[in-house]
């Protein structure tokens, strides 16, 4: 992995923080990205987790405004015991 | 346990929807999602601190959707660090190493409580 550091790198007010620290998150940060996204394997500059982080968070927003309206919309439109009946066998599964 | 708080709270919206315009009940679905993730992280994270102080204060819970504007290409590595800092709540005031560690953890939420989401729909829907 690079190690330039983006300019933007705020440094720690507590101490230095070294590049091999910020490597090791980066790599963390990489694991918990999707498998289309970037792959594990690759070796990518920091910035391009950083990019992609950021894409898959605003990915990810997007799904819990979409699905929120979904629900609203099923809710409404579903009887209430048979809805509330549903939301039980969620919380079972 | 995310799962819940979550279905807690969408019981208390599916009975009082009769009374609730739809985007009202959109909206506050949503919000109790991201109740339930900051509570199921409680105050071990800044960024659930951070989502926590945002609801009690009853703010508006709003994230950036678009790219800055102001990137141009050769500017793009050098700010990604900042539009990182304001997708995730209280990052504004991390530095870099917590940043990271953070985000990490805010992902791993936001997946958690997105399959919930899923599983509660197919299960209504079916």
């Amino acid at each position: 992995m690079s190690s330039r550091r983006p300019r933007s790198w705020q440094p720690s007010s507590a101490s230095r923080i070294t590049d091999e620290q910020i490597n090791d998150l980066v790599s963390k940060l990489q694991a918990v990205l999707p498998e289309a996204r970037i792959r594990r394997s690759d070796r990518v500059s920091a910035a391009k987790v950083l990019q992609e982080t950021c894409n898959y968070i605003r990915s990810l927003h997007r799904e819990v405004d979409d699905l929120s309206e979904r629900l609203s919309e099923l809710l409404a439109s579903t009887e209430s015991s048979s809805a509330q009946a549903a939301i039980i066998r969620s919380l079972l599964m | 346990m995310m799962a819940c708080h979550f279905l807690r709270a969408l019981f208390r919206i599916q009975q009082t929807s009769t009374s609730s315009s739809s985007s009202g009940r959109s909206r506050r679905i949503r919000r109790a999602a991201y109740a339930s993730m900051a509570y199921s992280a409680g105050t071990r994270r800044a960024w659930s601190r951070a989502l926590l102080r945002k609801l009690r204060s009853r703010a508006r819970l709003r994230f950036p959707r678009r790219l800055s504007r102001a990137a141009t290409p050769q500017r793009r590595d050098m700010d990604q660090a900042q539009v990182l800092r304001k997708l995730v709540p209280g990052g504004p005031s991390m530095d870099d190493c917590k940043l990271l560690e953070e985000t990490a953890d805010y992902i791993r939420c936001l997946t958690t409580q997105v399959r919930l989401m899923q599983t509660v729909m197919d299960s209504i829907s079916s």
